[in-house]
């Protein structure tokens, strides 16, 4: 059976993908899993999680139609409209 | 240091703890590269390791007070100098079912002895014996899941049987009966340490080789 194992390297931070494991049962996979990834004091916290029990999606990206690029973080360039705001106020 | 010299007594039970740990870390040893899937390669070999760590450090406290060093102790004594018990001795390598039996059994018997050296007066060896049960807590944990998975199993139980007589054998008369509560077994006969297993020459001629090979080099 094959884990996926996460880690956090510090508290606060995100559980990023570590590796694979191949483990009989959990209790071996969290044994292992702290062999691998935790007894270096490298993480701080991790998760097993059964291959199986993760969704795959393939393809994830819908393609935008109609253009709504305000609809998009990247849509438009903070940097820029506070550099303006601040020109307004004349703090720049 | 302690305010005097701990008893030779109590010197002797480091040295025959170190020389189990250092032959019970290199019979594991032998599973590196050859045990039953990778990932228990790995964490095998590493609580193979965590064996011989602990040996070097009660070598060190032994060599404290004995003189010496630890490399000294570890491999420059003749075969029949090591106090190791029997029950480490065994070579068992590619028997999987009683490695975990032997493994099982004696890190159930180590507990009770680090218990024990945890409440010594000599300081430096109760303090060593807190240390080393923070990381036996881990061998242990492995250990029992390991008998968790294999108990019942006809060859592991078989395995237990035959090396329960050894096991006992790694404790003092006095811990014995805690060892056999432990584990849910009578207590009988131990093979007690002073005399070595027939294997035990190979295993000290193969361990002190590469030491031997150029006496008194700094390496």
């Amino acid at each position: 059976m094959i884990w996926e194992v996460f880690r956090q390297e510090r508290e606060g931070q995100p559980f990023t993908h570590g590796g694979s494991l191949e483990a009989p049962n959990r209790e071996f996979a969290e044994a292992y899993a702290v062999e691998f990834y935790g007894r270096r004091a490298e993480s701080v916290a991790l998760w097993v999680v059964p291959r199986e029990e993760i969704s795959d999606i393939e393809d994830p990206y819908v393609a935008d139609v109609f253009d709504r690029d305000y609809r998009r973080v990247d849509g438009y360039s903070l940097k820029v409209k506070l550099r303006e705001a601040r020109e307004r106020a004349g703090t720049a | 240091m302690s305010a005097q010299a701990p008893p030779s007594s109590l010197v002797e039970t480091v040295l025959a703890f170190a020389d189990d740990e250092l032959v019970l870390g290199w019979r594991d040893s032998e599973w590196t590269g050859v045990a039953p899937f990778l990932e228990e390669d790995v964490a095998f070999s590493s609580i193979a390791q965590g064996e011989i760590g602990h040996a070097r450090a009660l070598y060190e406290l032994a060599a404290g007070v004995l003189g010496g060093d630890a490399d000294a102790l570890a491999f420059d004594r003749a075969p029949e100098e090591y106090r190791c018990a029997p029950f480490v001795e065994l070579q068992l390598v590619h028997d999987w079912a009683a490695t975990v039996a032997r493994h099982w059994l004696y890190e159930t018997a180590d507990a009770i002895r680090v218990a024990d050296l945890m409440e010594s007066d000599w300081d430096e060896l109760s303090g060593l014996a807190a240390k080393m049960d923070r990381e036996e807590a881990y061998h242990r944990m492995h250990a029992q899941m390991w008998r968790d998975k294999l108990g019942g199993d006809e060859r592991f139980e078989a395995a237990v049987e035959r090396l329960w007589p050894y096991a006992l054998g790694v404790l003092e008369p006095g811990q014995r009966g805690r060892l056999a509560e432990l584990v849910g077994r009578d207590e009988v006969a131990a093979v007690d340490r002073g005399a070595h297993e027939d294997s035990f020459a190979a295993l000290h001629e193969e361990m002190t080789m590469v030491r031997r090979s150029i006496p008194g080099a700094a390496w």
